[in-house]
């Protein structure tokens, strides 16, 4: 990897086997699918509060429908490729594809991943699997419609929703799959060959814990979501009746729960799949900006991978309306339950490192505290889903969607932007606007609230989730002024993230150029001087302390000291 | 750098690639895993499941296990071949590995065509969607083995292994006594029981 060759346009940019040109690429992809499924959300809210109403010109209804009028199928394919894209395609590329790649080798003092070539790969099955999925929009009959679950019978070819979109849905995130275990697999055997020199496990910063525990969840259960989604595919393709029964079944002997069992033992751990990395960069975040130590880093680990454990025996809390014998219900909720514990542990933890801290609000502080506030309240209302008297009311309902909106919309969204606005320098080698970056926190944070809070609400009155038209309820009368403040606070958060849209273009063109350690954080990657040649470290880092050693009394007259610095003795 | 701080790896002596290999089989062996587990479950639910042996050709396949287990041995003797730093070994039995691999997907393609024949197809029952799906799922395994060992073959024949630089051929051998070890699974569960 040492040997310097000739580089080309194409394998410097585009065929490039260096992590931070390949975490720039998922960058990008994920970036792009944020704007297109962040869009899709705008267009199902003004639905929800102006049904069957034109939609407006600054949501570009002429565009995509006719007379700018949605019908139901189109409404289908909103809420199902909305939700497909922002988990698959805009969270996954952006924090495990992007941080993922960025932070493991600089923070753990390694040259680059440990197949290269292979994460090369990696992205561009990502990309294919991209393409496959915006294919399906130029099907005639239109992209997959069966809800980003896909159950059976939405999702099978008898019975379900006409149409090939949920074939190229189905070949598209299994595409995605593979491109995510080949970044399981480097990602893992990196952290676990390549750490310099005195970078010991409880060394390691709590981002790359995060991101790490994040791979091994994603190396044990997508192969288990492949295997459905394969079943599934043959069920579209060539007749088998794997998860079709009862009257549109012309063999005995399939089982559509089956489908939805394989599903959400994928499906669950797959929240905190998205969730763990955040949890690892809010941990590190707060630390760095508030001067002190992670509060029990070491706890925070050991509580992550407790619930790298739990969440994997909890799939059943999905599916308590489904029948379920209430004894196996009973032992579901207990185990969902039991979450609650690690998950209050290290949330303490964070709040004992903000503790008469000497905090400093930046932009990605403000952005981890604000995961702070969603996450608690996403994390509360989770208890409600998780029990099964309370769930039984409560699901499918808009409740459920403010629900996993506030945990793994909200928080995983800015656990994102914190990781962008706290590595930009590193990663761009210029300066992000403070000023835009703490405007563009408040005109989120508020209406993000406001939007995903009153979700709930609008759940806890009745609406159902994919309703196309709660005005033909009667008894959702009394709550049609809240969907609509609702969609207009949906429509400010949008259109308020054109302010980081700017922020992040201008400052990569004319941005200022960034000091190698503007945040004078302690970790490896800030040791280094912009821009980062490829193979990183001119020569390998020896790690001598933990990764959070702010305002120790050994150091003098500074409150940081790098990992790789000898502590004064 | 002093002794103190060199890190205490686990797994020893073990090539990068090595523990990479291992890593995909156990993802492989998931997948595999929810296959069967999944089989198994329709069966537990179905209200009738037919005796294998009544609709399968089991002497046949019985016959394409015990080739795909001497495959497994012949890719020992192309490892042994090589740390002992024969060439010409190891280019054989790794030829005759691929040979065994490739009669095996013939024996599988020819028990697929009388099947069709007969009008045993996937959506002819529950049992034999199953079957079709596990037993192509893992014939896809045995030619990704057999096109991996051909590339391992062309490297051979251009003398890129020595008996001091085994690595790419002990990760072959990885994959391919999975890909014979989950037969045996897939086999018994599918044909046998």
């Amino acid at each position: 990897m040492s040997e310097h060759h000739e580089q080309t346009f194409c394998s410097k940019y585009i065929f490039s086997t260096d992590h931070k040109v390949i975490a720039k690429q998922f960058l990008w992809l994920g970036l792009f699918f944020l704007a297109f499924g962040g869009f899709q959300a705008l267009l199902i809210r003004w639905q929800l509060a102006y049904p069957e109403q034109p939609l407006p010109w600054y949501l570009l209804g002429n565009l995509f429908y006719e007379g700018g009028l949605m019908t139901p199928d189109h409404y289908n394919v909103l809420f199902t490729m909305h939700g497909t894209i922002m988990i698959f395609w805009a969270i996954t590329p952006m924090l495990i594809g992007a941080f993922g790649n960025f932070i493991i080798p600089l923070q753990i003092g390694a040259p680059d991943m440990a197949f290269p070539r292979l994460n090369m790969i990696s992205f561009w099955t990502m990309f294919l699997a991209s393409i496959v999925l915006l294919a399906s929009y130029l099907l005639p009959e239109g992209a997959a419609a069966g809800g980003w679950t896909s159950y059976p019978p939405l999702s099978t070819p008898v019975g379900g929703i006409a149409g090939e979109g949920q074939t190229l849905w189905t070949l598209a995130l299994t595409l995605a799959g593979t491109s995510t275990l080949m970044g399981a697999i480097n990602y893992i055997i990196t952290v676990v060959r390549m750490r310099a020199p005195g970078m010991t496990y409880f060394k390691m910063p709590l981002s790359v814990w995060g991101l790490w525990l994040t791979s091994i969840m994603n190396a044990i259960f997508v192969p288990i979501i492949a295997a459905g989604l394969i079943l599934l595919l043959l069920d579209r393709t060539i007749g088998t009746q794997f998860f079709i029964a009862g009257g549109l079944a012309t063999v005995e002997g399939g089982d559509p729960l089956l489908y939805q069992h394989v599903f959400w033992i994928f499906g669950h751990p797959e929240v905190y799949i998205l969730i763990l990395p955040v949890w690892g960069i809010v941990s590190e975040l707060l630390s760095v900006f508030s001067r002190k130590p992670a509060f029990g880093a070491k706890v925070t680990a050991i509580c992550m991978c407790t619930i790298v454990v739990l969440s994997s025996i909890v799939w059943g809390h999905h599916m308590y309306t489904t029948g379920m014998s209430p004894l196996l219900g009973k032992a579901f909720m207990f185990l969902t339950l039991l979450i609650s514990i690690p998950s209050s542990i290290f949330f303490l933890n964070w709040l004992g490192t903000l503790w008469r801290g000497n905090l400093h609000f930046d932009p990605p502080m403000l952005f981890a505290m604000g995961v702070i506030w969603v996450f608690g309240l996403g994390g509360l209302t989770g208890l409600y889903n998780a029990t099964v008297t309370s769930d039984i009311y409560l699901h499918d309902t808009m409740f459920v969607v403010g629900h996993f909106h506030y945990t793994m919309a909200a928080s995983v969204l800015f656990g994102g932007l914190a990781a962008i606005y706290f590595w930009f320098p590193k990663m761009f080698n210029k300066k992000m606007n403070p000023l835009l970056g703490k405007i563009h926190f408040w005109v989120s944070f508020i209406p993000l609230n406001y939007v995903f809070f009153n979700m709930m609400v609008t759940g806890y009155a009745g609406q159902h989730r994919r309703l196309y038209n709660p005005s033909e309820y009667e008894f959702l009368a009394p709550i049609s002024d809240l969907n609509i403040s609702i969609t207009t606070f949906a429509i400010i958060l949008g259109f308020s993230q054109l302010i980081f849209a700017y922020n992040f273009i201008n400052s990569i063109i004319n941005g200022e150029k960034a000091e190698a350690n503007p945040w004078k954080a302690n970790t490896l990657e800030w040791t280094l001087e912009g821009p980062i040649p490829h193979g990183n470290f001119a020569t390998t880092p020896t790690v001598y302390n933990g990764p959070h050693e702010y305002s120790n009394p050994a150091v003098k007259d500074r409150d940081w000291i790098a990992q790789s610095e000898p502590m004064p003795t | 750098m002093s002794e103190a701080l060199a890190i205490k790896d686990p797994f020893g002596k073990a090539t990068t690639g090595k523990l990479g290999m291992w890593l995909f089989i156990i993802m492989d062996g998931l997948s595999f895993g929810g296959l069967l587990i999944g089989g198994a479950a329709l069966r537990a639910t179905a209200p009738s499941w037919p005796n294998p042996g009544d609709l399968l050709n089991i002497p046949l396949t019985g016959f394409n296990t015990f080739l795909l287990i001497c495959t497994s041995f012949t890719m020992v003797m192309a490892l042994n071949s090589l740390e002992k730093g024969s060439q010409s070994g190891l280019k054989k039995y790794l030829a005759l590995t691929m040979a065994g691999g490739l009669v095996f997907l013939g024996i599988q393609v020819y028990e697929y065509y009388h099947f069709i024949l007969d009008g045993f197809i996937p959506s002819t029952s529950i049992y034999a969607a199953v079957f079709y799906a596990t037993t192509c799922f893992h014939g896809l395994h045995v030619l990704s083995g057999v096109i991996y060992i051909a590339c391992i073959l062309y490297a051979a024949n251009q003398g890129r292994y020595t008996a001091h630089d085994t690595d790419h051929v002990e990760i072959l051998g990885i994959f391919w006594h999975f890909v014979d070890l989950i037969w045996i699974f897939v086999f018994t569960v599918i044909y046998l029981i």
